[in-house]
């Protein structure tokens, strides 16, 4: 297989998200299979090509440091899970000493 | 005034008659729910059909079209994929973690559709987050293809091409990445769009692979697809990659190059490749009406067989950055969980669909270290080699024509347990994406058992209006209407 059990878990952990044996199973096969047909690639010679990250060849825009309005914060707390008051309630991320 | 039969009207000819006042946009925006209600418990295209705004839009219409109003799609009902914001109305994307998510702002597409007076008649289904060839990776339901129910209408804005094929709306937005717009619109007998990236501004798009995504319009005709485009292209300061151009005029190009010959090319290494027998058949009979036109030749885009395997390392890679903000903290679904690294986990586990979680472990792997090199570096590589193919081709051409995918529509359920044999029908259309240039598809025809066939046109950077141009005269040549069986009971 291309990608191991203990790999699906890793990368599982790094995309955040989680798995149980059923489905990291059905996943190893299904990732070994498409990364199986990404090896096509290697047969290529790349040494002296520079990678296409954007087709498009045009510098970072960059805007004038002006203050804007933005109305919009409402509509913006609508969609929060939790809300107190207009603050965002999220689980404890410190913990007390 | 004269009774509305969708199967009859166009945007153009919509607004001709309204400005005549022979319609008005009440009866319009009406007959097009009426065939929502009748047509759509069978097609399933729309997620969300917003009645009361679109009747609210339409009586605001009348009274400015009364008034001598002249707005360049004042009165007519589009769709919007369900992954292009409106303010105000759901934003799905398709998906469980997105279900009841309002959009707080409005794309600068919509923007730019609602000063010209569009109506939004609803948002239309999609596979989630746009990953996906059929519609059938939609958290919600599938969409059936209006020319035959048990078949897909391909995907991944599966939703906006039956809608328009329906004749529910007269037009619509869809976005593509990888074929997202041009495969449906093929599969549905409809015309599609993606525009040359950076045409079209991004803002209020829900970002799948950034360097690949664009939106694009669907029509019924190749004059409405451009026209829907005018109002969409242009420079945007809020896309950081919107390109600093001026926009021709589209519908004037299509006029003043009626005549034009062109130097088109067709890749061998495409017409080679597994295609469906009776589809090659219809493609290379229009190919061959255009012979005495234009002058056509054999191209090579050698690098073709490695587009998909580039493709589905590059664009999941880019979707693992741009889904990493679905985590249950500001916005959309939020999981149970007595930790944050647990909210986090559950949250995505719980609110992804399959094909998206697949993706986002592609990406993830392609760009983990002791891997980066070997993938997701190799195929930007690769990215190149394919770029320069077509930059090669274009010296000796102008444009380039090219089936849109391999089979006609296929049956539901067909293809959904294999994901990589949906990844390799896309082979037509992913090296379009991969080198940013205008892709168009044009229904050609019909297959014995009466599904749509098409063409694609594909141009240099920039050159849309070519693109457009020679759609048109294919268009004018092919000289059929695609009224889908399920309208004409």
């Amino acid at each position: 297989m291309a990608i191991s059990l203990e790999e699906v878990y890793k990368i599982a952990h790094l995309c955040r998200l989680e798995f149980n044996e059923e489905e990291a199973k059905v996943m190893v096969e299904e990732l070994s299979r498409i990364l199986d047909y990404f090896k096509k690639l290697q047969t290529l010679d790349t040494e002296k090509v520079n990678p296409t990250f954007h087709t498009l060849r045009i510098k970072t825009p960059f805007r004038e440091d002006e203050i804007k309005e933005f109305p919009y914060i409402e509509d913006i707390l609508k969609n929060a899970p939790q809300l107190f008051e207009r603050m965002i309630v999220v689980p404890k991320v410190v913990k007390a000493p | 005034m004269a009774t509305v039969d969708l199967k009859d009207l166009t945007i153009l000819s919509a607004l001709k008659l309204l400005k005549e006042k022979k319609i008005c946009s009440k009866e319009l925006v009406e007959e097009s729910l009426k065939q929502i209600k009748k047509i759509d418990p069978l097609v399933k295209a729309y997620l969300y059909v917003d009645e009361e705004g679109a009747l609210k839009e339409a009586s605001k219409a009348d009274e400015l079209i009364q008034k001598g109003e002249e707005k360049k799609l004042l009165g007519i009902p589009i769709s919007i994929k369900d992954n292009i914001c409106i303010k105000g109305l759901p934003t799905t994307c398709a998906s469980k973690i997105l279900q009841n998510f309002i959009s707080p702002y409005d794309a600068t597409v919509i923007e730019k559709l609602k000063a010209e007076g569009a109506i939004f008649i609803g948002k239309t289904n999609l596979d989630e987050f746009a990953m996906g060839s059929s519609t059938e990776n939609s958290a919600f339901f599938p969409t059936h293809n209006p020319w035959d129910l048990e078949r897909v209408p391909g995907g991944s804005s599966g939703g906006s091409a039956a809608a328009v094929a329906s004749r529910m709306g007269l037009g619509s937005l869809g976005s593509d990445t990888g074929g997202s717009i041009r495969q449906p619109a093929a599969f549905c007998g409809v015309v599609g769009m993606k525009p040359t990236y950076g045409l079209v501004s991004r803002f209020g798009l829900v970002a799948f692979a950034s360097s690949l995504d664009q939106i694009g319009p669907f029509g019924l005709t190749v004059e409405d697809t451009a026209y829907l485009l005018q109002i969409i292209a242009g420079y945007d300061p809020r896309d950081s990659t919107s390109a600093p151009i001026d926009v021709p005029d589209f519908l004037k190009s299509i006029k003043e190059n009626e005549k034009t010959s062109y130097k088109i090319g067709l890749p061998k290494e495409y017409f080679e490749g597994e295609i469906d027998a009776e589809m090659t058949k219809i493609i290379l009979e229009i190919i061959e009406r255009l012979k005495s036109k234009h002058h056509i030749k054999e191209i090579n885009l050698p690098h073709t067989e490695y587009a998909v395997a580039t493709y589905y390392i590059i664009a999941p890679s880019e979707a693992f950055s741009n889904l990493a903000r679905y985590d249950g903290v500001k916005y959309g679904f939020r999981a149970e969980a007595k930790s944050l690294i647990e909210m986090y986990k559950k949250s995505r586990a719980l609110g992804f669909g399959k094909e998206v979680k697949r993706r986002i472990m592609l990406g993830a792997y392609s760009l983990s270290a002791g891997y980066y090199d070997a993938f997701y570096l190799k195929a930007s590589k690769v990215r190149t080699l394919i770029l320069q193919d077509f930059l090669e081709a274009f010296k000796e051409v102008d444009l380039i024509l090219a089936p849109v995918t391999p089979t006609p529509p296929f049956k539901i359920g067909e293809k959904i347990s294999d994901p990589l044999q949906m990844y390799l029908s896309d082979i037509f259309t992913i090296p379009v994406n991969l080198a940013g240039l205008p892709g168009i598809s044009v229904p050609v025809g019909l297959t014995s058992n009466n599904l749509p066939v098409a063409i694609q046109v594909i141009g240099p950077h920039f050159k849309d209006e070519h693109v457009l141009s020679l759609a048109y005269q294919i268009e004018k040549e092919v000289n059929m209407k695609f009224i889908p069986p399920i309208l004409k009971n």
